[in-house]
C-alpha cells in the first residue's frame, strides 16, 4: 500500500509541505514580472496541486528500483583498506548507481515536460476569459522557470521516496528480527515439550512395556532409540540452525522408534541430494513434517502406508527444495493436532528468511505433500 | 468356572504391541476369554455386532473411527474399558461421567483394579454414548461427520451431506444424498453435536440443514413449510419459525 496516499493523516502532511512551494513558485514567477498575482494564484494552485499528486506515483517507480541494487560498500572500501579498488569494481559500482540516477532522471525530464504542456493547456484555456486576456503569450516567458522547478520538485520527492522506503525496509527487519528472536525462543520450549508429542512418548513407552516380557531385546532396541530421540531434541536447544544431515539423523531416530510401534506398517523412503546435507535450516523443521505424515498416513491407515521424503539442490536460485509425502486416508477421523504442526513450520520458515522461502501443502487423491523451499546457506567451513 | 460363565472379551487397539500387553495381563485370568482382537474401528463394530462380547478393551485414536464413535455405534451393552495414551478431551469426558479408563503405559495393578470395576459393571450401564462423545468435544467444537452403522456395516455421513434428519421414536433418519440412515439416538443429542450456525431444529422433530433450504411457505394458522432444494417439504413449527427468523435477523 501507499505509504503517503493509504494514510489520510500523512497526505494532509504531504499537502501541507506543499503550500510553502507552491509559494516559492509563485514568488519565483512574481520575480519574473508581466503576471498579475491573481493570474499567478489561479495558474500556480492547480498546477501544484496536481503535480503533487504525481510526484506521490513515484513511490512506485522507487519500489520497482530499489536502492539495494546499488551497494555503497564499494565506494567506500578503497578507502576503509587504504588501496586503491580495482577499476573494475568502481566501474561496477558506478554502472549500479547510474542505473538508479539516470531512469529518475530521464522520468523527471519527462514528467516535467508534461506538466509544461498542462501548464501551457491551462494558460490557453485561461486566457479565453476576458479578464485573463493574453495570459498566454505573457506565460510563454515563464515556461523555462516552470520546467526547472518540475524537475527539481520532481528529484527532490524521489529522494523524500527512498527515504519513506529504507526507512519502511529498516522498521520490518527489525520486526523481523524481533519475531525471530521470539520465535527461536518459542522452538527451544516446543522441542522440551510439545515438539516431543506426548502421545508419542507414550504410546512408545507403552510399546517397550509390551515388549519387556515378548521380547526383551525388542524392548531394549526401542528404549535406546527412544533415548536417543530424546536426547538429540533436547540438545538442539540452544541451535539456531544445524544442518540437514543433522535433522535428518533425528528424523531417522524418531522412526527408528516408530518402526518399531508399527513394524511393516511404515514405509519410508528417502532421496536426498548429496548436495543438500551440509544445508544448514532450522532444528526440528522437518520432524514435525514427518511425525505428522506418520500421524496420519501410517497411523490412520490400517494396511500402513508410505513416506517419502525429498531434497532437491537448485542451482537456479541456490536454493533447497524439501518435500514430506505421504498416503493418507480421506475418510480417517479429524485428528485435533492435525494442522498444528504445519503452521509452525511455516511461520518459523517465514519468520527466518521472509519471502526467499515458500511453504505449500496440497492433496491430491490419496497422497498428501507439504512442499518447502528455503535459501541453500551452506555450513561455516571450519578451517 | 465352566466354559458357559466365561467373559467374552474384544481387544481393540490399532497397535499390535498395545493388544500384546492386554493379552498378556489376561493370560492369568482364565475367567476371561478373547473372543477377537480388532485393529481398527470397522474391525470392532463389526466383531461387537456378530460376537456380542461382554467387555471391551477400546483404544481411542484408531484408523477408521476412533473409540468414541466405535461406542456410538455399537451402544453401552458391554462392560468398557477405554485405553488412551494422552488424549485430554478423552480424559476430560472420562472425568465428567465417572469412567474407568486406562492410561498408557499401564501396570498389572491398574489393570486388575480396572477389570474388577468392569466385572462389577458387567449389565450396568454407562453414560450414553453420544453424551461422552460430546463431553469430548470443546465448546464451539462440532462433529464434522456422523457415523451409522447397518447391521456389520458402518455408514459415515459428512456433515456437509447431512440435508435434514428425522426424529423416529428412539431413532433418527438421517437424509443425505436422497438416502436415508437409521442412527439410535434422540433428535436432541443429535442437535447439541451439530453445528448451530448451520443446522437448525425447525420442528420437535426435525432438524435441517440450512444451506438446503430454498424457501419457507406459510402453510395453515401458525405453521409453516420449509422447501429445500431437491423440493422435499418439512413441517416448520411456531417455536421452529421463530429460531428461523432469529438466525436469519443475526446472520442475513
Amino acid at each position: 500500500m501507499h505509504p503517503i496516499l493509504g494514510k489520510p493523516k500523512r497526505l494532509a502532511l504531504y499537502l501541507l509541505a506543499w503550500v510553502p512551494l507552491t509559494k516559492l513558485l509563485a514568488y519565483l514567477l512574481a520575480a519574473q514580472g508581466g503576471l498579475s498575482s491573481l493570474e499567478i494564484t489561479v495558474l500556480i494552485v492547480p498546477l501544484a496541486v496536481l503535480y503533487a499528486f504525481i510526484c506521490l506515483s513515484i513511490w512506485y517507480s522507487c519500489r520497482a528500483v530499489p536502492l539495494e541494487t546499488i551497494s555503497f560498500v564499494g565506494v567506500i572500501s578503497p578507502d576503509v583498506l587504504g588501496g586503491k579498488g580495482s577499476p573494475q569494481a568502481a566501474i561496477r559500482e558506478a554502472t549500479g548507481l547510474l542505473r538508479v540516477v539516470l531512469p529518475n532522471i530521464l522520468a523527471a525530464l519527462i514528467v516535467s515536460f508534461l506538466w509544461l504542456l498542462a501548464a501551457k493547456g491551462l494558460a490557453a484555456e485561461l486566457s479565453t476569459f476576458s479578464k485573463f486576456q493574453g495570459l498566454n503569450q505573457r506565460f510563454e516567458k515563464d515556461l523555462p522557470l516552470v520546467f526547472g522547478v518540475g524537475v527539481l520538485l520532481y528529484l527532490l520527492s524521489v529522494a523524500m521516496h527512498y527515504t519513506i522506503l529504507a526507512q519502511e525496509a529498516s522498521r520490518e527487519a527489525e520486526q523481523r528480527v524481533l519475531q525471530a528472536h521470539v520465535q527461536a525462543r518459542d522452538a527451544e520450549l516446543r522441542a522440551l515439550k510439545a515438539q516431543v508429542n506426548p502421545h508419542f512418548l507414550f504410546n512408545s513407552l507403552h510399546s517397550i512395556s509390551a515388549l519387556t516380557s515378548s521380547d526383551p531385546a525388542r524392548a531394549r532396541e526401542m528404549c535406546i532409540a527412544l533415548a536417543d530421540f530424546l536426547r538429540r531434541t533436547l540438545g538442539l536447544g540452544e541451535k539456531s540452525v544445524i544442518s540437514l544431515e543433522e535433522e535428518l539423523s533425528l528424523i531417522h531416530s524418531f522412526l527408528a522408534v516408530e518402526k518399531i510401534r508399527f513394524g511393516a506398517r511404515l514405509d519410508m523412503r528417502e532421496d536426498i541430494e548429496p548436495e543438500t546435507l551440509d544445508c544448514m535450516v532450522p532444528p526440528l523443521l522437518l520432524q514435525p513434517l514427518v511425525e505428522n505424515a506418520v500421524a496420519h498416513g501410517i497411523a490412520n491407515l490400517t494396511e500402513g502406508g508410505w513416506i517419502h521424503l525429498n531434497a532437491n539442490y537448485r542451482a537456479a536460485d541456490a536454493s533447497v527444495a524439501i518435500s514430506v509425502e505421504n498416503s493418507f486416508d480421506p475418510e480417517a477421523p479429524a485428528r485435533r493436532r492435525n494442522g498444528v504442526g504445519l503452521v509452525n513450520v511455516r511461520q518459523r520458515l517465514y519468520t527466518r528468511y521472509g519471502d526467499r522461502a515458500s511453504f505449500s501443502v496440497s492433496k491430491n487423491g490419496e497422497s498428501f505433500q507439504v512442499g518447502l523451499t528455503l535459501p541453500a546457506e551452506r555450513k561455516p567451513v571450519t578451517a | 468356572m465352566n466354559f458357559e460363565n466365561k467373559i467374552r472379551a474384544v481387544i481393540v487397539d490399532d497397535e499390535d504391541l498395545a493388544r500384546q500387553v492386554v493379552r498378556e495381563l489376561l493370560g492369568t485370568h482364565p475367567e476371561v476369554e478373547i473372543v477377537a482382537e480388532c485393529a481398527n474401528g470397522f474391525e470392532a463394530v463389526k466383531a461387537v455386532a456378530e460376537l456380542k462380547p461382554d467387555l471391551l478393551f477400546l483404544d481411542i485414536q484408531m484408523p477408521k473411527l476412533d473409540g468414541f464413535e466405535v461406542l456410538e455405534l455399537i451402544g453401552t451393552e458391554m462392560a468398557i474399558i477405554f485405553a488412551t495414551a494422552y488424549d485430554q478431551h478423552a480424559l476430560r469426558a472420562f472425568e465428567v461421567h465417572a469412567v474407568d479408563y486406562l492410561l498408557k503405559p499401564f501396570g498389572r495393578d491398574r489393570f486388575e483394579a480396572a477389570l474388577a470395576r468392569a466385572k462389577q459393571q458387567l449389565g450396568g450401564k454407562l453414560p450414553a454414548p453420544s453424551e461422552l462423545k460430546s463431553a469430548a468435544r470443546l465448546p464451539g467444537e462440532y462433529a464434522e461427520r456422523i457415523v451409522v452403522r447397518d447391521g456389520t456395516k458402518v455408514h459415515i455421513v459428512p456433515i456437509g451431506k447431512l440435508d435434514f434428519a428425522e426424529a423416529q421414536d428412539d431413532y433418527v433418519a438421517l437424509s443425505s444424498d436422497g438416502k436415508k440412515h437409521l442412527k439410535q439416538q434422540t433428535i436432541s443429542a443429535l442437535e447439541t453435536a451439530l453445528d448451530p450456525k448451520r443446522f437448525l431444529r425447525i420442528h420437535r422433530s426435525y432438524i435441517v440443514n440450512l444451506e438446503r433450504v430454498a424457501r419457507i411457505e406459510p402453510y395453515g394458522k401458525d405453521t409453516h413449510l420449509a422447501i429445500l432444494n431437491d423440493g422435499t417439504r418439512l413441517p416448520v413449527s411456531r417455536a421452529g419459525y421463530g429460531r428461523l427468523r432469529e438466525f436469519l435477523d443475526k446472520n442475513g
